[in-house]
């Protein structure tokens, strides 16, 4: 076959761009997760972040304070989960399921007016010319801000985890809440503050699919991303570190695959399209038969309610 | 939430209040045409004569006769739908891609319909043509079955991301082999209704009771009497309130999966089959339309029970014939209805804390 | 002396049930103060609201001489107090180090921190190592954690919720001579426990509660322990009677039971072999964790094993499920009340049916019949003495002992030929606990063969024929019951773990 007409460095430096909306998510959800907490409104909150990202783009004119938007419209979005699980003790998968089903629907509500707008771009840095190196340069140096916030958020998630203590205090929540409680943390209040992350990151991505990516809205427009992101959750094993090295195998079977189509291989461009999903798929299944190991890394309080009863 | 000056409290009830059990939709539904009127008048529209539109008209308005039809037509897919995703949430079992096992189903169902073309046979080809829709429905649910059970692989993120490929194939599907060869290059397949051996139409003119819906009723009596009487049926139950119960009353988790997971799907399946052959009429890319999605929000509206299923599934089909009403008359937005039905999951979910807590304003006066 | 906490009039209420009903007493500085009583008797409410978890209703609490109020954990360790929980309070995924950190108020960094936990560890002989995982260490172990997690803290005042139940007899001597050393020290303790010898052994002062009200004050000391169980109890009990009978046949045998655990941090079984005859009790000990759960999933049904691995009435059972070695009369009641036998949202008759259908023919072409049920259930409830509203409540309604005593008694309704129990009376009070031996030796003297798991070894005593521990997945060789000295039961149960002597 002739990959000719795909050209590597440029291949490396867009998919570092495709992966960026689902690693947002992922890393996002990782810190929810880690807390004990199984948010499956993921896909919602991007969708909802993609938005009001847009919408608050077009009405300001500024890229910048439209990823605001965007982080605050899906955090919104990620209290009412909040609220619904923590407070009033709902069944997280439904009200995840919940979560995804709304933002859906008001996403296509609030972006009715917008639909064929264009937004001003934002420029990519570019580091006083290092981007002209070659290579090194279109991958490294001349990307957009968020790609690189998106690898800090990756090394801030690892450092608060491992080594600051409320960092601490939401893993042990996480691990077993009761303990937690007896202690005397506060389980509500730190799942509060991990919804809340995760559903800025999760509304970040999206606006950076509305905002970079695309760049316009259109319903539906995260395509299932947010599951993906929850899946490499699970690839990840609950590690920051393996989310990042998930989101862009994802990313790069995107980019791939989209490069294929438009080089015009003799593959159903439908059977191109589904890769990502059918990798994801093939992915799990990889990482979950490994004797239970999967499961055993996921935190003990995953998906379960707390209730102090006294 | 036991200390410091706290505005609510919740205290475990003894026992699931009953009244609440059956009060929490009826509320649910009351304060999502507040919350959801307050939306419309936020978009610019009468509230009032949007809820009057949605839940009214179609049902006692002037136009009733041709809404009521459609409100069967709508609720079949989705309670036939909801009904086995109900047997699945009871049990702990997450099939949330009932989309994608329409789809599938549907492609099936069409597919063999499609291969007999012209032959007229009704009786050989449409029922091939259900067995087909549920087969596929079952196999395409079978995949995240077979992949929990032996490699222990989430339910919810396989079952969910094969709708992404079931689209994919559909979209093939109506460019590709099911295309009309007589359609003048348009997308799509054939139409069913105008092949006499494979449509699907009316049973009863005006009343929108085709065979889906027929099937959807049955589902609906099956799930009642497994639930209620059935041996299975408890066993759904256990394993949902609590796994390790079930596995020391001698439940096999697999078979329950397969067994949960098969019968949503075959369910879904046959919907598709339903709805392809009579009121859609043909495979085409956007064929589906996320009754599989909205048939979450039903099961849950319905308590998980077939009864109450039955009756959400009637609602949200009105929900969708008002939605669609009030675009045409009063201009409101087709994506609110979809805003509208995820509000009503909301308020399910939080006034379901009722039914198990007791709700206390205000912090104990210390005495 | 002014008293180190003095405790004025405590009273909280729960809906239904009052905890605790004006609670008063005072520990002295450098004493070991017992708080005795039954389960349910409002001893673990009590030492929350001390510890800040819970807020009393009504009463006030002074420590150190001035007014205590605390409103969180973190308030009552500011203030000096430290507790050690019953259901520890650890974390499996985290490791030592981590563990201790999260019960300090300001932990010193990590490095610091771990030579500090040797030091404190060696300087108690208590050894530990910083960097393992919880989830890795044996539940002597994970006590040793949250005690050094309370040292580290230098209190004034140690709270300790039943500390011995995860213990070995050999471990309980350790623990009392830390428990010595740090009173020597200065150091408070309350000392929380419904055993009347260690209570005798330990403590200075005891208050005893019944019903969530202080009945006395008593010196363990010069008290019998005769007195302090009728205070405890507040009536004579029966004492379990076994009945003479002869021994039967062998009815289950285990042959070479090796099991790997289902679970993360579980134990594997590890070549369990051993018989039980018609008419027989077999009381296997053994501290929680070393395989007790693995053991009753093996027996029941629930786990899996080869064929030839156990044997019942002739016939290798070992690849069959619950429902399938119910059918040939071999039963089994779990230790976890709520979620394993029974579902805790179900009602009593459908609980009833969990276990009873096969036997107690509810199930007719798969159809179930519900008032057959009902009528097991009722059966259940009436020979059991279970208190309830009726059938059609939630098995979570109802206490823990009368819930227990429904379990148990659905199992002997049916009339097994062999019955493994797991923890029959565990967190029951003492004349439900009573009823239910009582019933586990009268199935016996009718010629089953009967399988007690326990972690109590009192219980254990009363009711074996002969005895067997569980250590580590291991099970030493059965041996007759009676006869058998505390010294050689601790030892079967695997001593001290590698355990020293507190350095004094």
């Amino acid at each position: 076959m002739d990959f000719g007409s795909i050209n590597p460095v440029l291949l490396i430096a867009s998919l570092m761009v495709a992966s960026t909306p689902i690693l947002l998510a992922a890393i996002g959800e990782l810190v929810v997760e880690r807390s004990g907490v199984l948010n499956l409104g993921v896909e919602g909150m991007m969708i909802v972040g993609a938005v009001t990202g847009f919408i608050a783009t077009v009405e300001t004119g500024s890229p910048a304070l439209g990823f605001l938007g965007a982080a605050l419209g899906a955090t919104l979005l990620a209290l009412v989960f909040g609220v619904l699980t923590q407070i009033f003790l709902s069944n997280q998968v439904a009200t995840g399921l919940g979560l995804t089903l709304f933002g859906l629907g008001i996403s296509a509500l609030m972006g009715q007016q917008y639909a064929q707008l264009r937004t001003p771009s934002s420029p990519r840095w570019e580091f006083f010319g290092l981007n002209e190196v070659p290579v090194l340069g279109p991958i490294v140096f001349n990307q957009h801000p968020v790609v690189y916030l998106s690898l800090i958020l990756v090394v801030a998630v690892w450092w608060f985890l491992r080594t600051t203590r409320p960092g601490m205090i939401l893993r042990a929540v996480g691990e077993n809440h009761e303990a937690a409680h007896a202690l005397g943390y506060s389980v509500i209040g730190t799942r509060f503050a991990a919804i809340a992350f995760g559903g800025a990151c999760a509304g970040l991505g999206g606006a950076f699919l509305s905002l970079v990516i695309v760049p316009q809205w259109t319903d539906g427009m995260t395509a299932g991303r947010g599951w993906i992101a929850l899946a490499i959750v699970v690839f990840a094993s609950w590690r920051a570190w393996r989310v990042l090295l998930g989101a862009y195998l994802f990313g790069g079977i995107s980019v791939l695959q989209l490069n294929l189509q438009a080089a015009g291989f003799a593959i159903p461009v439908e059977l191109l399209s589904m890769s990502p999903y059918l990798i994801t798929i093939l992915v799990l299944v990889i990482i979950s038969s490994g004797r239970g190991r999967a499961s055993g890394q996921a935190p003990a309080s995953l998906g379960r309610t707390f209730h102090a009863s006294g | 939430m036991q200390r410091g000056p706290i505005l609510i409290r919740l205290e475990k009830r003894a026992a699931p209040s009953r009244v609440w059990a059956w009060a929490t939709p009826l509320v649910a539904v009351l304060m999502t045409m507040v919350a959801g009127g307050m939306l419309f008048a936020f978009l610019g529209t009468d509230p009032v004569a949007a809820i009057r539109t949605i839940f009214w008209d179609p049902l006692f308005g002037e136009f009733a006769f041709f809404y009521r039809g459609q409100l069967l037509i709508k609720a079949g897919p989705l309670i036939l739908i909801a009904v086995g995703l109900a047997l699945g949430f009871k049990a702990g079992i997450w099939n949330i891609g009932a989309e994608g096992q329409y789809i599938i189903g549907a492609i099936c169902g069409a597919a063999v319909a499609l291969a007999f073309y012209p032959l007229e046979a009704r009786w050989l080809i449409f029922p091939l043509m259900v067995i087909a829709g549920a087969l596929g429905g079952f196999l395409w649910a079978m995949i995240p079955g077979v992949l929990r059970t032996r490699f222990n692989t989430n339910e919810i993120l396989v079952s969910l991301l094969l709708v992404y490929v079931a689209e994919q194939i559909l979209a093939w599907m109506a460019l590709g082999p099911l295309r009309n060869p007589e359609g003048a290059g348009f997308p799509g397949s054939r139409n069913l209704r105008q092949y006499e051996s494979a449509a699907n139409n009316e049973l009863i003119a005006g009343t929108g009771m085709h065979w889906g819906v027929v099937a959807a009723f049955i589902a609906v009596i099956f799930a009642y009497v497994l639930l209620s009487r059935h041996l299975t049926g408890f066993h759904i139950r256990v394993a949902g309130e609590s796994p390790r119960a079930a596995r020391f009353a001698g439940v096999n988790p697999t078979r329950l999966i397969l067994f949960c997971l098969g019968v949503s799907g075959a369910l879904a399946g046959l919907a598709g089959l339903f709805e392809v052959a009579g009121p859609s009429g043909q495979i085409s890319i956007d064929f589906n339309v996320g009754y599989g999605f909205t048939a979450i929000i039903v099961a849950f509206l319905g308590r998980l029970h077939p009864i109450g299923i039955l009756l959400a599934g009637l609602l949200m089909a009105l929900t969708y014939i008002g939605g669609e009403a009030a675009q045409a008359t009063l201009g409101l937005p087709a994506a609110a209805i979809q805003a509208f039905q995820g509000m009503l999951l909301f308020f399910l979910l939080a006034f379901d804390v009722s039914t198990n807590f007791r709700v206390r304003f205000g912090a104990r006066a210390p005495a | 002396m002014t008293a180190l906490l003095d405790v004025r009039g405590l009273t909280k209420a729960y809906p239904g049930v009052v905890a605790n009903d004006d609670v008063s007493f005072s520990i002295d500085p450098g004493t070991v103060h017992a708080l005795l009583g039954e389960n349910g008797a409002g001893k673990s409410t009590l030492v929350k609201m001390v510890y800040g978890l819970v807020r009393p209703d009504t009463g006030s609490m002074q420590f150190s001489g001035a007014e205590f109020a605390p409103g969180s954990p973190q308030e009552a360790r500011a203030a000096g107090i430290a507790m050690v929980f019953q259901h520890f309070s650890l974390f499996e995924a985290l490791d030592v180090a981590e563990n201790v950190a999260l019960g300090m108020e300001n932990p010193p960094p990590m490095r610091k921190l771990a030579q500090q936990i040797r030091e404190v560890s060696e300087t108690y002989g208590l050894p530990l190592n910083p960097d393992r995982l919880v989830g890795d260490l044996s539940a002597g172990e994970r006590q040793r954690v949250e005690i050094i997690r309370c040292l580290l803290q230098d209190p004034k005042l140690l709270i300790m919720d039943e500390p011995t139940s995860v213990l070995t007899p050999q471990e309980v001597d350790i623990l009392f001579q830390t428990l010595r050393k740090l009173q020597s020290e200065g150091t408070s303790i309350l000392y929380i426990s419904h055993k009347l010898e260690e209570i005798r052994a330990l403590c200075d002062d005891a208050t005893i509660l019944r019903l969530g009200k202080v009945v006395g004050t008593a010196d363990p000391r010069t008290s019998s322990a005769h007195e302090l169980a009728a205070m405890m109890v507040g009536e004579e009990l029966k004492v379990p009677k076994a009945r003479d009978h002869a021994l039967g046949d062998v009815t289950l045998r285990l042959d070479g039971l090796s099991v790997a655990s289902p679970g993360a941090f579980g134990t594997s079984l590890k070549d369990i072999s051993f018989e039980l005859r018609e008419g027989e009790v077999l009381g296997i000990g053994g501290v929680a964790g070393n395989g007790q759960d693995e053991l009753l999933g093996a027996l029941s049904g629930e786990i899996p094993v080869a064929p030839g691995a156990v044997t019942f009435k002739g016939e290798a059972i070992g690849h069959l499920g619950p429902v399938a070695r119910r059918r040939r009369g071999l039963l089994a009641a779990p230790e976890e009340r709520l979620g394993h036998a029974a579902a805790p949202n179900m009602s009593l008759s459908e609980n009833a049916a969990l276990s009873g259908w096969l036997r107690q023919g509810m199930v007719r072409s798969n159809l179930i019949d519900w008032r057959k049920a009902r009528s097991f259930a009722s059966e259940v409830i009436a020979s059991f003495d279970v208190r309830t509203p009726g059938t059609e409540v939630p098995a979570r309604a109802l206490s823990g002992g009368n819930l227990q005593k429904f379990v148990i008694g659905r199992e002997i309704l049916q009339a097994p030929d062999a019955l493994v129990v797991n923890q029959p009376t565990w967190g029951v009070d003492a004349s439900a606990a009573a009823a239910i031996r009582q019933a586990l030796l009268d199935l016996a003297a009718g010629g089953a063969a009967v399988l007690v798991i326990s972690q109590d070894l009192d219980e254990l005593m009363e009711i074996s024929t002969r005895f067997a521990a569980l250590n580590e997945g291991r099970l030493s060789a059965p041996r007759p019951a009676a006869g058998l000295t505390v010294e050689a039961i601790g030892l079967m149960m695997g001593g001290a773990h590698g355990m020293e002597v507190a350095h004094a």
